[in-house]
């Protein structure tokens, strides 16, 4: 057993004090951590970078001498080849296909994320969930094309070809919500999983049925993050393009009407972009200014659902 | 004072009864919205499969039995050679030698020459798959009725020749290859970016950041930048990487002069912005669900932070980091909007031959073709979209397989 001896380390150096190891300079380390701030802080550069570029853009447009800011934002047409521009005849058509995307995706989301928390086995849960996530993950052109090709003519069956158009807001609003659906469910469904077992054991104690434990305990404790849900799914409905682009219509128009086919903002940037476009004309810079409200906007309703998801997690945890 | 009394036994039975039936009924509501989905993805499916496949009416300018005896389908390139010398004019025989000599084209391409040039197969009509399976009689007759010189047939739009040839102005002999080659392009061009960016960025939010201001506003932003429209990340790489950039984006800093601005490297470089957010949130994931302890072994053993990090965390967080790259893969694969708005060519029939040419890729043909009024287009629109899926199915398959492979449980 004499050679264990060999396994002590060997006395340091006369010369070695303990506060060197302390002293000595690692100049990799700090180049290392100081690139990897860089590259931390480059997502930073990436959302300035937007808000640059788009107000740049959108500031050139808004000081050529067709436009007015009162016009902008006051009037309802929107007709760039006679110097009209009115947003409200895009934002029209966006509130419209939301909205409806919204009263589909909602109801829909909020009842499968309860039916998933309270009611599913685990067996119905893993057969149940990855059909919804295989939802979240076909891409939005296919929806499109889902869209234009079976809704539209399902619902021009039903309603009648006299009434509905082969463009229409009713269909990609409906496609729209469909699309959603994964987003409202799973983030309710978190926000239900969230509110603590006592508060569900408690009610079950009352003699209360899963039904009213649901609706009268559950889902008021998991308000604020079903809100959340809400807020982030009116954002992705506001900025999503494809659906719109395919389905609901290229003329630009102000109506409420969702039987009517009319261009969203997302739709028009798309379709305007998609030709040859010239640099620098006013039509292009428009297109600048609209991406800034998009972007704005979707800005604002992330930042209030994030807020209010934080808000939340700190009543229960 | 009313004095108050206890229900009577088949009352209270009644009360509870009403409550479970209103449980009951509400219980089927819910499920009813999941089968809603269900039943939503099943349409979606169908109609796809619906339109990929089923019968054509078509006719032709010339019979084919006039021009060979063997079915055309069977002929050698050399037979299919001398078909086009004698049939084409020698002008238009000329210009194709011009544009490619005729002896170095493939047998593929002469075939499909053969039938462009021709014989002139014109689709007149199609049939959804449902039509054609249960409605034989009636497309028939109709057909018969409608176009008397047209013949039906059968036919799949998904064939291998639809993955291998080239874009075409004709549905019949339009291909993904060039679509799906724009598409690989810009997905390894996103990753290469996103990836290293991403992980770098994820490694100091989770292992260095301290939790102060700057660092809250970073992590802040990206769950934001998660959420903006992709459309906007669209505008952002028109103007930035399409304009400002223009000088490395097109190559002519590497002496490419035929290109502007758009070009593979500049779409690529925007999916690769979008999906940034992505890839970090998802490294983040991995990185925090490797154990404290393994960090404190390292550190325990005399490594600096660096050390540990790079020999210690990142393997164990590696399958959790890569599934989170094929899912942002995924995402770049099947998104649209930024791709029309850096402008994707929409027609173009060479292969892209490196990143600075210009492209297109397989969302952006699906949305061309379905944007169109004519029937076959919309059958070879049916037929991408299951390349896109079959292809999206792929990645994530490899995905999950990666995690169950590789995921340890601490």
């Amino acid at each position: 057993m004499t050679e264990q001896t060999n396994h002590h380390p060997s006395p340091p150096p006369a010369s070695f004090r303990p506060s060197d190891l302390k002293r000595k300079l690692r100049i990799g380390e700090g180049a290392i951590e100081t690139l990897l701030f860089i590259l931390g802080f480059l997502t930073i550069f990436v959302t300035v970078s937007i808000v640059i570029v788009l107000g740049d853009q959108a500031l050139l447009f808004f000081n050529d001498p067709q436009v007015s800011f009162r016009e902008f934002f006051m009037t309802t047409q929107w007709q760039p080849a006679i110097g009209q521009f009115g947003i409200w005849a895009l934002v029209s058509a966006t509130l419209t296909t939301s909205l409806i995307a919204m009263a589909v995706s909602l109801p829909l989301g909020l009842s499968a994320a309860i039916y998933l928390s309270q009611y599913a086995s685990p067996r119905a849960r893993s057969v149940l969930k990855p059909i919804l996530e295989i939802l979240a993950g076909i891409p939005t052109v296919v929806y499109g094309f889902f869209a234009l090709l079976f809704v539209t003519p399902l619902l021009r069956d039903l309603l009648g070809a006299d009434k509905l158009g082969v463009y229409n807001m009713l269909s990609a609003g409906i496609v729209m919500g469909i699309m959603i659906l994964p987003l409202i469910s799973s983030m309710s469904e978190d926000a239900l999983s969230a509110v603590p077992n006592s508060l569900r054991e408690a009610a079950y104690a009352m003699g209360a049925t899963p039904f009213e434990a649901s609706i009268q305990v559950i889902l008021p404790a998991a308000l604020s993050g079903i809100g959340a849900a809400i807020i982030v799914g009116i954002s992705r409905a506001v900025g999503e393009t494809m659906i719109v682009a395919v389905a609901s219509g290229a003329t630009s128009k102000f109506t409420f009407n969702p039987l009517e086919a009319a261009e969203t903002m997302t739709a028009h940037i798309a379709r305007i972009s998609g030709g040859d476009l010239s640099y620098n004309t006013i039509d292009y810079n428009s297109l600048f200014a609209i991406a800034l409200m998009l972007f704005l906007v979707t800005l604002v309703l992330n930042l209030i659902s994030q807020w209010i998801v934080s808000k939340f997690r700190e009543q229960y945890e | 004072m009313t004095k108050f009394t206890y229900p009577q036994e088949q009352d209270l039975q009644r009360f509870v009864n009403a409550r479970y039936r209103t449980a009951w009924i509400w219980q089927i509501v819910f499920l009813s919205a999941l089968l809603l989905a269900i039943l939503s993805l099943s349409a979606l499916s169908l109609d796809v499969v619906d339109g990929a496949f089923g019968y054509v009416a078509y006719e032709f300018k010339k019979d084919p039995l006039t021009i060979s005896q063997t079915p055309i389908d069977d002929l050698q390139k050399e037979e299919l050679l001398t078909i086009l010398q004698t049939s084409l004019s020698k002008g238009a025989y000329g210009k194709l030698d011009k544009e490619k000599p005729m002896e170095t084209r493939t047998a593929e391409d002469l075939y499909s020459l053969v039938l462009e040039r021709i014989i002139q197969v014109k689709t007149l009509e199609t049939f959804p798959l449902y039509d054609s399976l249960f409605r034989k009689a009636e497309i028939e007759a109709y057909v018969q009725e409608t176009y008397p010189d047209a013949r039906l047939e059968f036919r799949s739009w998904l064939t291998p020749r639809f993955l291998t040839s080239p874009m075409s102005s004709r549905a019949e002999f339009a291909g993904v290859r060039t679509a799906l080659f724009g598409s690989m392009w810009l997905v390894t061009i996103a990753i290469a970016f996103a990836l290293p960016v991403g992980v770098g960025a994820a490694i100091y939010l989770q292992e260095y950041a301290r939790k102060n201001f700057i660092n809250t506003i970073i992590q802040m932003n990206i769950n934001n930048l998660a959420g903006v429209p992709s459309i906007v990340y669209g505008m952002l790489g028109l103007a930035i990487f399409v304009r400002a950039m223009e000088a490395f984006t097109s190559g002519a800093m590497f002496g490419i002069t035929d290109t502007n601005g758009r070009t593979i490297m500049s779409a690529g470089l925007t999916m690769g912005i979008l999906v940034l957010p992505l890839v970090i949130i998802n490294a983040q994931e991995a990185i925090k669900a490797v154990p404290d302890s393994i960090r404190q072994a390292a550190y325990g053993v005399g490594a600096t932070k660096w050390q540990t990090v790079w020999s210690h965390v990142l393997p164990n967080a590696l399958p959790g980091i890569l599934t989170g790259s094929i899912l942002a893969m995924s995402r770049a694969v099947g998104e649209t909007a930024p791709l029309i708005i850096v402008g994707a060519s929409t027609f173009i029939s060479i292969d892209p031959n490196g990143p600075f040419s210009k492209f297109t890729a397989l969302p952006i043909q699906i949305y061309q073709w379905t944007a169109r009024p004519q029937g076959e287009f919309h059958a070879i629109a049916a037929a991408a979209i299951i390349v896109l899926l079959s292809l999206l199915l792929t990645l994530n398959a490899t995905a999950i397989l990666l995690r169950n492979r590789f995921q340890q449980r601490f």
